[in-house]
């Protein structure tokens, strides 16, 4: 037959599966056209110390980096990252489970034993990684997972990989808690998840009630202390330390990219049974372990923070300060008093938000701008994280910065 | 309870939420017609909870788009 008699067969059309996320081009591509700075692509071209950095070109104060206690350019954690480095090479090459587990990696968790006062301590490759691992591994399909709503999305993503049934109440109300827990079916394994701060608004979870009435109905705890530790309760512990109820939670979820100034995330726990976590916990075994040197600072660091006492007090010093001036100045902040190291201000809308963040930038001060999803009730947010390494001068500058920028986009 | 009267139940309930008046019937959507968001989601969701005395799952609510299949969800949740 003629090949000009027959019609060439036409490939079915491909469905673009990037097509769903059109809005979020469409959004993006708003607010650039304003001519607002990429607030989701700065750059630190330097960085300077833990709390100056040369971002897009400007000196600028970090004002959103989570770095709390300072840690990242401490002389002990930098000096013990370069020997292991030196010693050890630059990276493991393999899972904990098979050969990347070396000296480093038993030290850090040795550290971690002592700093909680706890048996067990798992170190995973970051914080979102020891949440997925250890939600998913614990609750698993016909077990219960009652969370507070507001919570993170690596618990979020834990509850779904494990396919246990997710019961989310609201935030911070321990009677909707209680409720639900008491609805769980008999014999159902239950697990309650919360969080010591919440890192959007900067609040604290009312443990003590939170916990007594979760082991009061039969369900192990899970606290997430990524915001408090090295700076909440009498040794740093966090948020169940201070309320005094530490010794009731199962497992202590923590990151090393925050106060330790590192990267890396753990799960710390009495459970007699807690080390076989290592050899069923996939997001622990399927994946490299982090490079000795990482592990070596992040040992010093958390050691150093055991004996943080004066550094804690200036963080809360400059947080209350912050907090008041802001306040005074006219700011909408997410809680009422100073909670945490996180001070949240409310932005009336994403468009004004962007304006702040970007007017903020060009005074030369870096906040965090927090957005729909990742924020509660759909608000836009202006995310300040204090570190101990702030001094008063600075956060005197930075309520300067705030006032001016607040006055020339209207907010205040 | 049958399922008319869990339907009539949840109905009272949905009031304060259905702002524009939307008139329901079975295969009236929440995030389509009714035009719920995720928190609109959650505290109708907490209010038939409380109502009924059951637990609707994250993972149930995904399987629940219009009102039908809420009435029936509920209907065999309050049953057992």
């Amino acid at each position: 037959m003629a090949a000009s008699m027959t019609e060439t067969p036409t490939a079915p059309a491909t469905v673009d599966l990037l097509a769903k996320f059109d809005p979020i081009i469409q959004t993006r591509e708003a607010l650039l056209a304003a001519g607002v700075e990429d607030p989701f692509n700065l750059v630190m071209e330097q960085v300077l110390s833990p709390t100056r950095a040369i971002c897009n070109g400007r000196d600028t104060i970090l004002l959103g980096t989570y770095n709390y206690m300072g840690m990242t350019f401490d002389d002990d954690v930098i000096a013990a990252g370069k020997a292991a480095m030196e010693d050890f090479g630059a990276g493991t090459t393999g899972s904990r489970v098979l050969n990347g587990t070396f000296r480093d990696h038993r030290d850090v968790e040795a550290a971690l034993r002592e700093f909680y006062a706890m048996d067990h301590a798992m170190v995973f490759s970051t914080g979102y990684q020891a949440n997925l691992g250890i939600i998913s591994t614990l609750a698993g399909k016909g077990d219960y997972i009652i969370l507070d709503i507001d919570s993170h999305a690596s618990i979020y993503d834990g509850c779904a990989m494990g396919k246990a049934e997710v019961v989310p109440f609201k935030h911070n109300d321990i009677e909707a808690m209680e409720k639900r827990l008491k609805r769980v079916p008999e014999g159902a394994g239950k697990l309650v998840v919360l969080e010591g701060v919440y890192s959007m608004m900067g609040d604290v979870a009312p443990l003590k009630e939170m916990v007594r009435i979760a082991k009061e109905n039969g369900a192990m705890v899970l606290v997430d202390e990524a915001h408090s530790m090295g700076f909440i309760g009498q040794h740093g512990r966090g948020v169940a330390e201070e309320q005094g109820v530490i010794d009731d939670v199962d497992f202590i979820i923590g990151t090393f990219s925050k106060s330790v100034g590192t990267v890396g995330g753990f799960c710390v726990s009495n459970h007699p049974k807690f080390e076989v976590l290592r050899l069923v916990c996939r997001p622990y075994v399927f994946t490299a372990a982090l490079p000795p040197s990482v592990m070596a600072s992040s040992a010093t660091s958390i050691r150093k923070l055991m004996h943080g006492g004066n550094k804690r007090a200036h963080l809360w010093e400059n947080s209350r300060t912050l907090h008041q001036g802001l306040r005074d100045l006219g700011f909408t902040l997410g809680t009422d008093t100073p909670q945490s190291a996180i001070i949240a201000v409310i932005m009336p809308d994403l468009e004004k938000g962007a304006m702040m963040w970007e007017a903020l930038l060009k005074e030369g001060l870096y906040v965090n701008l927090a957005r729909p999803p990742a924020t509660p009730a759909g608000m836009t947010l202006l995310r300040c994280s204090l570190c101990a390494e702030h001094s008063a001068e600075q956060v005197t500058t930075i309520l300067g910065m705030f006032e001016r920028a607040g006055k020339a986009i209207g907010i205040i | 309870m049958n399922s008319a009267e869990v339907n009539e139940r949840i109905r009272t309930l949905i009031e304060p939420f259905n702002k524009k008046g939307i008139a329901i019937e079975d295969a009236t959507t929440f995030a389509g017609d009714l035009e719920f968001d995720s928190l609109t989601v959650m505290d109708f969701v907490a209010e038939i909870e409380d109502e009924f005395d059951v637990i609707i799952s994250m993972n149930q609510q995904a399987e629940i788009e219009n009102w039908g299949q809420l009435v029936a969800a509920v209907h065999k949740l309050q049953d057992s």
